[in-house]
């Protein structure tokens, strides 16, 4: 049977719904990298997205056009998706305190006065 | 040495053949938009294109400068027998194969090319070497990477890189053509002329796609198209870039 779509592009594909034409097989895309994009020397590596490749020099090359191409950008890493360890979503729970740890912001240690005093004898 | 007329007519010839040849590859190669062999690859291809346009753009102002009519004009404007491009620019574009040997032939000549004139006497083009310098290097990278992938992937993608090869070597050997003022050229060191700059193409490319195991092509360089014989194919393609521009030339854009 003919599939019918309002879609032009699907109507002149001209597709049987019988047929097998147009799906993909686990082997039809090249595995996927990870790129990380450097925006200046010295600064961390920010992940950005990913690209398609056959290896680790065409993903990179891929890379640059795809996530660099506007805006400065110094280096790149790319690195293969299944060499990415992830936690899992049910174990959300894990960072739950997270926000309440104030202790670990910079802002619970008195400094600011000393640098403040610190900058205007500097500038005096 | 004193810069004489002729001296001004080779800066000029110059100029032309590379405009010429990074228009006309820039608007062939866009023609891959949409058709790439995945998506990263449409995007990349479509990208590089994109540049060489710019760069041609950059040539075609230091030409208003030496006098001659502006970008839009003499991009636009001539016919088939007035572009200096060489022939290897013109070809259809082929199956990726071809235009993925071309693109790396093509971009490794630029590379050498605008190297040379980094230490161009003509400052104004040593700065727009200086410019594209990082630019063309990637173009470099990206026909490399994929030639070395392609050539040592398997059997029939070695063979196809192969026979690609030998379509586009005289072709290629046609980037070398020479013209009317190379002695003018070079005795005043603003470019030390097209037979200097094939043997550092040829030191270049030949060991790298041997290294890729493929075979150099035994030919002859398909000439021509620095003195205006051009193929048939670059008419059709002239007359497709330039139909917008000529149903309204006096148009603001």
């Amino acid at each position: 049977m003919k599939i019918h779509s309002l879609d032009p592009r699907i109507e002149r594909a001209q597709l049987d719904s019988e047929s097998q034409q147009g799906m993909n097989t686990p082997m039809d895309q090249f595995q996927t990298y990870e790129v990380f994009e450097q925006k200046k020397r010295g600064t961390h590596h920010i992940h950005v997205g990913s690209v398609h490749a056959p290896n680790a020099e065409l993903a990179a090359v891929f890379a640059k056009e795809q996530y660099s191409r506007r805006g400065q950008c110094v280096n790149i890493w790319v690195a293969p998706t299944t060499s990415i360890y992830a936690t899992a979503y049910e174990d959300a729970d894990i960072f739950e305190t997270t926000p309440s740890k104030y202790h670990r912001d910079p802002e619970s240690y008195k400094v600011m006065d000393r640098i403040q005093a610190y900058k205007q004898k500097q500038n005096a | 040495m004193e810069m004489t007329e002729r001296h001004v007519m080779g800066l000029i010839e110059l100029l032309y053949k590379m405009a010429d040849d990074q228009l006309i590859i820039g608007h062939r190669n866009s023609e891959w938009t949409g058709l790439g062999p995945i998506l990263e690859e449409d995007i990349a291809f479509s990208s590089m294109a994109q540049d060489k346009i710019g760069q041609s753009l950059a040539l075609f102002e230091l030409l208003h400068e030496l006098g001659e009519q502006d970008p839009d004009t003499v991009a636009f404007t001539r016919n088939a027998e007035q572009f200096h491009c060489c022939q290897l620019v013109e070809a259809p574009i082929g199956e990726f194969n071809f235009s993925i040997v071309r693109q790396y032939l093509f971009d490794q000549a630029e590379a050498l090319r605008f190297e040379m004139l980094m230490a161009s006497v003509y400052e104004p083009l040593a700065m727009v070497a200086r410019k594209f310098r990082g630019e063309i290097k990637y173009h470099v990278m990206h026909g490399k990477t994929w030639i070395k992938q392609l050539a040592e992937g398997n059997e029939e993608s070695h063979q196809r890189m192969q026979e690609a090869l030998n379509e586009v070597w005289p072709l290629a050997l046609g980037i070398f053509e020479e013209g009317d003022y190379e002695k003018e050229i070079s005795e005043v060191n603003i470019f030390a002329g097209e037979a200097a700059l094939k043997s550092r193409w040829m030191e270049t490319v030949v060991p790298f796609l041997e290294s890729c195991g493929l075979n150099i092509p035994q030919s002859d360089a398909v000439t021509g198209g620095r003195h205006g014989q051009h193929s048939p194919y670059l008419q059709p393609l002239l007359d497709e870039m330039c139909e917008v521009f000529r149903i309204d030339p006096s148009a603001e854009w």
